[in-house]
C-alpha cells in the first residue's frame, strides 16, 4: 500500500512556488500584475530582469545601456507578471528623456510594484533614487543587490534597519549568482497581491513658505482629485512648473491616477511591515 | 460634471502659478539638498563600514593606469590591436574549413543533384550560383571573425573597460564642441549604428544629440568589420614577413578605426561652428567598478545576441542580393550583360577615386547592409575579369579561401591603393538603410536624416580622391 501524499499543503507553500518560477520570456499574454524594475545605472538591474524573465537582454556595464523599455513575464504562484526594464536612472526629474521614461511610467503606467535595484556599495547614492520613488507611489520593494561585492569590500548593510527607515520591504540580493531571487519573487508576489502593505516614509523637512504653499496645493488636489496617492509629489512639480503634470491635470489623465473605491480589494493584511507601527 | 472639473483643475493650475512666486527661487535646490541629507542619514545607519584603514584598492590601481594621461590612450591602442590581432590570427584556419564544406564539398552536390532532376540552367543558376553561394560566402567569411570578435569585446564591455575609454574620450569631446556623452553612443555604434542612434537618447540636449547621430556613422559596425579585417589580411598582411603579417593587419584595421574616431571628433567640431552652434552641457560619468567577466555566459550570449543575429541579418540581406547578382550578371542585352553595362558605366568614376565600377555597384546593391559587400565585390569581379570556366553562366565563384580570394581580387585590377581605398571608403560612407530608417524615427526629420547619408558619402568620395590623387602622383614620381 502507498502512503498518500497530501500534494494540497504544497500550493500553498512558498517553498514550493519559487520552486517553480515560470519564465515566459517575451510571452506576455493577460498578466494579472505589472511589475516595475527601476535603478541606478549600473547596478545589475538588467541581470535581475533577465533572471526573472529568463531573457538574455544583453546587460551592459555602462549608464545608459537600457534607454528604452524593455519587458519580459514570469509566471509565480500562478498569477502572471508583466516585468519592465525601465532606463537607468540617478534620478526621476525628468530633465532628460531616459529619466521622462521611467519617471512616466511609474506615475502613469501604474505598475502593481516598483522594483528598485540599489547597489548595496554606493547605498547614499542609490537611495537618492528610491526616495524619489517612494514620492510617486507606496509600492515598492528594493533589491538591494551586489551584496556580494559589499561584502568583498568589507561593508555590512543592514536590510531590515533599511526597511524600516524607507517603510517597504528590502531584499539583499546578488542576481549575478542568483542569490536573493527567490526571496525577491515571493517579496513582488506579496506585495501585488497586497499581502505586504507598504507604508513609506515620506520626510517633510522643507522650508516653512514652501510647506505652506505644498498644503494649499495639496487641499485643493485632494478635493479635486480624492485619493490621489502622491498629491504632495504633485503638488511639488506643480510648483516648479512641470510641463508633463500641468498637461496630466489639464487632461484628465492624473484624475484616471485616482483608485477607485470599488476596486480597492479586501486585503487579508496577515503580514504587516514592521515599519508600519 | 466635466466643466467643474475642467474650472476645478485650471483653478489648481492658477494657485500653483501664483504660489511659485512666494517660494524662493532656489527651493528646488533646498529640497534636493534635503534628499541629499536624507538618504546619507539613512545610508548611514544601515552600512557599518570596516574599522580598519583603506586597504589596497585594485580598481583604483587600474584606473590609475587606464585612464591616466600619459597612458590612457597607449592601453587603449594596445587592448584594441590585441583583440584584433588575436581576431585575425584564429579566424583563418575555420574559415578555410567552413569554405571547404559548402564551397568545396555540398556546392558541387546541389549542382549534380539539379543536373539529374534536369533543372533548367537558369533556375539552378539563380538558386544555387547566385542564392546558395552568397550565402555560403557570407557565412564562411563572416562568421569565424564574429565569432572570435564579439565575445572579446563583449568580455573587454563586461569588465567595465568601456566606460574608460568613454571617461578616457570625454575631454577631447568637449573641446569638439560635443556631448560627453557621445563616446558612449559611439562605443555603441562599434557594434552597430542603428542601436548607436537609439543609444543617442542619453543626451538630454537635442542639438548634442544631432552632432552625435550625424557621426555615428564614423565608429566601424558589425558589418564593415569583417570587410575591414578581410582587406587588410589580405593587402596589409602580405607586405609585412610572415610571422608578423597578423600583427600589420591589426594595425591596418586599428589605424582604421582610430581614423574613425578622430573623424567623429573633427565632424562633430565642424557641426558645432556650422549648422548646430550652441553651448556644451556638461555631466558626471560614473566609472562603474570592474568585475570579473563572466567568461562562459559572456561567450554564450554574444554568440547568441551579437554573432547568430548579425549573421542571420547578413544571410537574410546576402540571399536576394546575390539573386540580384546572378541576374544583372546573366541578363543580357545585345551580348553583353546588365552588370557589365553599369560596372562599365561607373569604372572612370570609380578609377578616378582609386576604387572600380564593381566596388560602387557593391556598395549600391549593399545599401540595405554593410554585411554584402565583399561577397558582392568578388562575384562581380569574376565576372568581369571572366574568370568564370566552369558552372552555370557568369557571376560564379569557387574558392574562398585567402590565397585564391587575393587572386581573384588581382587578376580584377586590384593594387594596394584599391585596398586602401576600399578600407576608406568602407569606414566613410552612408550608413545603411536600417541604421537611417533608425534615425529618421528617432528625429522625425528627413533633413538631419538626409545630411546624415550625404556627408559621409561626400566625404568619403573626397577623401579617396585625394588620396588616389596623390598615390599616383607619388608612383609617377617614385
Amino acid at each position: 500500500m502507498k502512503p498518500e501524499i497530501n500534494t494540497e499543503q504544497c500550493e500553498t507553500c512558498p517553498m514550493h512556488n519559487s520552486a517553480n518560477l515560470l519564465k515566459l520570456g517575451l510571452d506576455m499574454q493577460d498578466w494579472d500584475y505589472v511589475v516595475a524594475l527601476a535603478g541606478n545605472p549600473n547596478t545589475g538591474k538588467s541581470t535581475v530582469f533577465n533572471a526573472l524573465t529568463g531573457l538574455r537582454q544583453h546587460t551592459g556595464n555602462w549608464p545608459g545601456k537600457t534607454v528604452s523599455r524593455a519587458e519580459g513575464g514570469f509566471d509565480y504562484g500562478e498569477k502572471r507578471y508583466k516585468l519592465v526594464d525601465l532606463p537607468g536612472t540617478y534620478s526621476l526629474l525628468a530633465t532628460s528623456l531616459d529619466e521622462e521614461i521611467a519617471r512616466d511610467f511609474i506615475l502613469f503606467g501604474q505598475p502593481d510594484v516598483t522594483i528598485v535595484v540599489v547597489d548595496a556599495t554606493r547605498l547614499e547614492r542609490n537611495l537618492n533614487l528610491v526616495l524619489q520613488v517612494l514620492e510617486i507611489t507606496d509600492r515598492v520593494v528594493v533589491c538591494l543587490n551586489l551584496m556580494d561585492e559589499a561584502k568583498r569590500h568589507g561593508l555590512l548593510v543592514d536590510e531590515r534597519r533599511l526597511a524600516r527607515d524607507l517603510g517597504v520591504p528590502v531584499v539583499p540580493t546578488s542576481a549575478r549568482s542568483r542569490e536573493g531571487l527567490d526571496l525577491l519573487v515571493q517579496t513582488i508576489a506579496d506585495v501585488s497581491t497586497g499581502k505586504t502593505i507598504c507604508k513609506p516614509r515620506r520626510f517633510q523637512n522643507e522650508p516653512p513658505e514652501l510647506r505652506k504653499a505644498i498644503n494649499i496645493l495639496v487641499e485643493q488636489l485632494n478635493q479635486l482629485f480624492p485619493g490621489l496617492p502622491n498629491a504632495r509629489w504633485v503638488a511639488l512639480r506643480l510648483l516648479d512648473g512641470d510641463q508633463t503634470l500641468t498637461d496630466a491635470i489639464q487632461n484628465g489623465e492624473l484624475a484616471d491616477l485616482v483608485p477607485e473605491i470599488s476596486q480597492s480589494p479586501a486585503y487579508s493584511s496577515d503580514l504587516k511591515l514592521e515599519a508600519s507601527s | 460634471m466635466k466643466a467643474i472639473q475642467n474650472d476645478a483643475s485650471r483653478e489648481i493650475l492658477a494657485t500653483a502659478q501664483a504660489l511659485r512666486w512666494e517660494v524662493s527661487e532656489d527651493f528646488h535646490e533646498k529640497l534636493m539638498e534635503a534628499l541629499y541629507t536624507h538618504a546619507n542619514e539613512i545610508a548611514d545607519r544601515a552600512v557599518t563600514r570596516p574599522g580598519e584603514k583603506p586597504r589596497f584598492d585594485l580598481d583604483r590601481a587600474i584606473d590609475r593606469i587606464v585612464t591616466s594621461r600619459r597612458w590612457g590612450f597607449l592601453v587603449m591602442i594596445l587592448l584594441f590591436t590585441m583583440i584584433f590581432w588575436i581576431t585575425i590570427s584564429l579566424a583563418n584556419v575555420p574559415s578555410r574549413l567552413i569554405s571547404e564544406l559548402l564551397i568545396g564539398t555540398i556546392y558541387p552536390m546541389l549542382n549534380n543533384a539539379a543536373n539529374s532532376i534536369g533543372m533548367p540552367w537558369w533556375l539552378s543558376g539563380l538558386l544555387i550560383d547566385g542564392i546558395y553561394l552568397a550565402t555560403a560566402w557570407v557565412v564562411s567569411v563572416m562568421l569565424p571573425p564574429m565569432a572570435i570578435f564579439f565575445p572579446l569585446f563583449t568580455l573587454l564591455e563586461d569588465f567595465g573597460y568601456l566606460p574608460r575609454v568613454a571617461f578616457n574620450l570625454d575631454n577631447v569631446f568637449k573641446k569638439a564642441g560635443a556631448h560627453g556623452k557621445q563616446s558612449l553612443s559611439m562605443m555603441m555604434g562599434f557594434g552597430c549604428n542603428a542601436a548607436g542612434m537609439i543609444s543617442t537618447r542619453i543626451i538630454d540636449s537635442p542639438r548634442e544629440r544631432l552632432i552625435a547621430m550625424l557621426t555615428n556613422n564614423f565608429a566601424l559596425c558589425n558589418g564593415r568589420w569583417p570587410t575591414q579585417i578581410l582587406i587588410a589580411t589580405i593587402f596589409f598582411g602580405a607586405l609585412a614577413p610572415a610571422y608578423l603579417a597578423g600583427f600589420v593587419s591589426a594595425l591596418a584595421v586599428v589605424g582604421i578605426t582610430l581614423l574613425g574616431v578622430l573623424l567623429t571628433f573633427v565632424v562633430s567640431w565642424f557641426l558645432t561652428r556650422s549648422v548646430l552652434k550652441g553651448e556644451v552641457s556638461s555631466f558626471s560619468l560614473e566609472l562603474p567598478p570592474y568585475r570579473p567577466p563572466r567568461i562562459l555566459q559572456t561567450i554564450y550570449t554574444s554568440l547568441i545576441d551579437r554573432t547568430i543575429y548579425v549573421l542571420w541579418r547578413a544571410v537574410v540581406f546576402a540571399a536576394p542580393a546575390g539573386a540580384v547578382i546572378w541576374l544583372v550578371a546573366n541578363i543580357t542585352i545585345s551580348g553583353q550583360s546588365l552588370a557589365e553595362y553599369i560596372i562599365n558605366f561607373l569604372n572612370p568614376f570609380g578609377i578616378l577615386i582609386g576604387l572600380n565600377g564593381v566596388i560602387l555597384l557593391a556598395y549600391v546593391i549593399a545599401i540595405p547592409a554593410n554585411e554584402i559587400v565583399i561577397p558582392t565585390v568578388l562575384m562581380l569581379t569574376v565576372l568581369m575579369a571572366g574568370l568564370n570556366t566552369t558552372g552555370a553562366g557568369a557571376g560564379v565563384m569557387f574558392e574562398t579561401d585567402l590565397e585564391s580570394t587575393k587572386a581573384i581580387l588581382v587578376a580584377g585590377g586590384w593594387t594596394l591603393l584599391t585596398a586602401v581605398n576600399l578600407m576608406l571608403f568602407s569606414l566613410i560612407h552612408n550608413p545603411c538603410s536600417t541604421t537611417l530608417y533608425t534615425m529618421y524615427k528617432e528625429t522625425g526629420s528627413r533633413k538631419w536624416t538626409a545630411l546624415a547619408a550625404l556627408l559621409p558619402l561626400a566625404m568619403g568620395f573626397a577623401i579617396t580622391f585625394l588620396v588616389a590623387q596623390v598615390w599616383r602622383l607619388v608612383a609617377t614620381i617614385v
